[in-house]
């Protein structure tokens, strides 16, 4: 292979990696709180959807992700209130935001199906894209990639380095401890269920506005799920939800990899890659009960009710 | 005033009644949705709920639409009642399919008696392979049921998909992704002169009860209920989590690949890339509507196979999309999810006019 083709390769690999790494980086926070919400793949539907119609009708992408995330946000808090204030078990009500999420973004999307529009552009950004090699990788993205770079510093910055990120696991390892110190535990949730709708309205917009552009029924395609087994894979640290989600993106993309090698195997089976990658990693991580038990925050999944004592 | 108030025991009435209570909301959500997008929300309703019952061709539809949601949610049913997060019914449901059709092809030509019983039973083996392997999965390597079964729904999909499109595609049809059509000897027989209505309704009933009886009259039931209810105490009275996990992962799956079968070798008589509108994704909601309870599923899954033909009725007569049936039952699912919040909880009037 020339290294024209590996650049080729690796700069698809990021952008097919983007959407995702918000996605997971949004799921990440949650589970850091205590709360599994399964209803990524329907958040992401809805952002999607949402976010071409609002780019469709106004001709203006930006609007579109700002429509997206508040959507997202919707979404979340539907989750948050039954979850939360209703005691609703985690599963079935994030299971419930996935139906929901695919018939919804379905039915409001069934009128602009086909229909395309103009995404963002990608910009070279000056003197780091000169940079041989990696600057033709990294550095000649839309507006959108670089925005989920920053993000995941700025998420590592935040949950290993501030108070932020110290109330949130707190509240994710011993909600009753944080509760007892005067932590509003209820509260650090809602925000963390919210910022994984933000996230997921976000990487729905970054399908539908700048991966296809385009809006098709389920063109999500599973990516909520394998963000959650992203997050287990990565061992709850934002720094290796980067690495995950660019190793998925290059399986996504691997049959294009293979047809420039020229191999012929059928593209339906190449496309079951990145779910059969997921099963695998995820065999390989869990297999260890003794790490996982100590890596996953200790009240993941667990409901919290102020009024009852540990 | 109106406070919460947790009650000292669960309510067994409101168990029954919240269901109902989430349909009826589902409808009045549906009807403010309705009048929103300028539909009339009587005429809606009317074409979702009551045109699938009105004349006896519909009513034949919705028990072939009735027969995969039952077989799918029974197994889901004591899978969840046993603590094990199976979301994989719908693959389990494609294995099925393509494992059948594989065996139904290879019996095109013949007339056999035997035919079908194998394409069946090829189609139950099938899906239990596609149960059983996540469940090993889970108790070898304690991976996530849950994302498992999820990539295996997957896997299942495009592996169908390949199938159809390379060693099971018809040579006579025309380069369409589909299969031979199978012969007579391999297709259920039915069950009302002009209907679709096949025998596979019966095998979903008998599976209702079959559940049923498993679970309320077995010492092996017995132990699906402890566990489910309390794990710790399950395992201090010896019973044994991995023997009951495999048990109901294996008879989901069989189900599950008995509705794909029943679906290829039923109604649409050779296999095609859209097997299934979702039904094992429904069956999720078929099996929380019941109650997690086999008979309970026999009423739910009837509820949910007028809906699915409303679905299609409502696309044909008022142009309403489709994707109106999954919207409502994700909305649903919310409503019973709030509703059972007052099977452990309810509203005290108090009169604080005193103070």
């Amino acid at each position: 292979m020339d290294s024209d083709l590996i650049i080729q390769i690796l700069f698809a690999a990021i952008k097919t990696g983007t959407p995702l790494l918000f996605i997971a980086l949004g799921e990440l926070i949650c589970e850091k709180s205590g709360v599994l919400n399964l209803g990524q793949e329907g958040m992401m539907l809805m952002g999607a959807v949402v976010g071409f119609l609002a780019a469709y009708s106004t001709g203006n992408a930006g609007l579109g992700v700002i429509a997206a995330i508040i959507m997202g946000s919707i979404m979340s808090l539907i989750f948050a209130f039954l979850v939360l204030h209703v005691g609703a078990n985690q599963v079935a009500t994030g299971l419930a935001l996935t139906i929901f999420g695919t018939g919804l973004s379905a039915f409001v999307g069934s009128s602009v199906v086909g229909q395309t529009i103009e995404g963002f552009k990608p910009i070279a950004l000056p003197l780091l894209s000169d940079i041989p090699f990696i600057g033709r990788i990294l550095f000649q993205h839309d507006i959108l990639v670089y925005s989920s770079f920053m993000m995941a510093f700025i998420l590592m910055f935040v949950v290993n380095k501030t108070r932020i990120g110290l109330t949130l696991k707190a509240v994710g390892e011993n909600p009753h401890a944080a509760n007892a110190i005067g932590i509003k535990v209820l509260r650090v949730r809602y925000l963390a269920v919210m910022f994984g709708g933000v996230m997921a309205g976000l990487s729905g917009a970054y399908m539908s506005l700048v991966y296809t552009p385009m809006w098709v029924e389920n063109m999500t395609a599973g990516r909520g799920w394998i963000a959650l087994a992203l997050v287990v894979f990565a061992s709850w640290r934002v720094g290796r939800i980067m690495l995950g989600a660019y190793l998925f993106g290059l399986a996504s993309i691997m049959h294009l990899v293979l047809q420039g090698l020229g191999w012929s195997i059928s593209p339906n089976l190449l496309a079951m890659l990145p779910y059969v990658a997921t099963v695998v990693v995820m065999v390989i991580i869990s297999a260890d009960k003794f790490k996982e038990k100590l890596l996953a925050p200790r009240s993941l999944g667990k409901p919290f009710d102020p009024r009852q004592m540990a | 005033m109106i406070r919460i108030q947790a009650r000292t025991e669960p309510s067994a009435l409101m168990k029954f009644v919240s269901p109902l209570l989430a349909i009826v909301l589902t409808l009045i959500f549906g009807g403010i949705l309705f009048s929103a997008i300028g539909k009339s929300p009587v005429q809606a309703l009317q074409v979702l709920l009551i045109a699938p019952l009105a004349d006896s061709y519909n009513i034949g539809e919705m028990f072939v639409k009735m027969g995969p949601l039952l077989l799918c949610a029974v197994g889901l049913s004591l899978c969840y009642r046993a603590n094990m997060w199976n979301i994989g019914a719908e693959g389990q449901l494609l294995a099925g399919a393509l494992g059948g059709s594989a065996m139904a092809l290879y019996f095109v030509e013949s007339e056999s008696i035997f035919a079908l019983p194998i394409t069946l039973l090829a189609g139950v083996v099938s899906g239990m392979v596609w149960a059983a392997i996540p469940t090993f999965l889970k108790l070898r390597f304690n991976s996530n049921l849950i994302l498992t079964t999820i990539m295996f729904n997957y896997i299942a999909l495009y592996l169908l998909i390949w199938a159809v499109h390379g060693p099971l595609r018809d040579p006579q049809g025309y380069g369409f992704p589909e299969s031979a059509m199978f012969s007579d000897a391999t297709l259920l027989p039915t069950i009302f002169e002009s209907s679709r209505t096949h025998i596979g309704i019966l095998f979903a009933l008998l599976a209702g009860v079959v559940g049923w009886f498993i679970l309320t009259k077995t010492h092996l039931g017995f132990q699906i209920r402890v566990f489910g209810a309390d794990e710790p105490a399950a395992r201090y009275a010896g019973f044994h989590g991995k023997k009951l996990s495999w048990f109901v992962m294996l008879f989901a799956g069989a189900l599950a690949g008995l509705a794909g079968i029943g679906e290829t070798a039923g109604p649409i008589g050779q296999l095609v890339p859209n097997v299934s509108p979702g039904y094992g994704y429904s069956a999720i909601i078929v099996a929380y509507l019941g109650r997690l309870h086999p008979i309970g599923a026999i009423i739910a899954a009837a509820f949910m196979a007028v809906l699915y033909m409303g679905g299609d009725l409502a696309q044909i007569e008022m142009g309403i999309p489709v994707a109106v049936v999954s919207m409502f039952q994700g909305v649903l699912l919310f409503f019973l999810l709030a509703c059972d919040f007052f099977i452990n909880n309810r509203l005290s009037f108090t009169n604080q006019a005193t103070n």
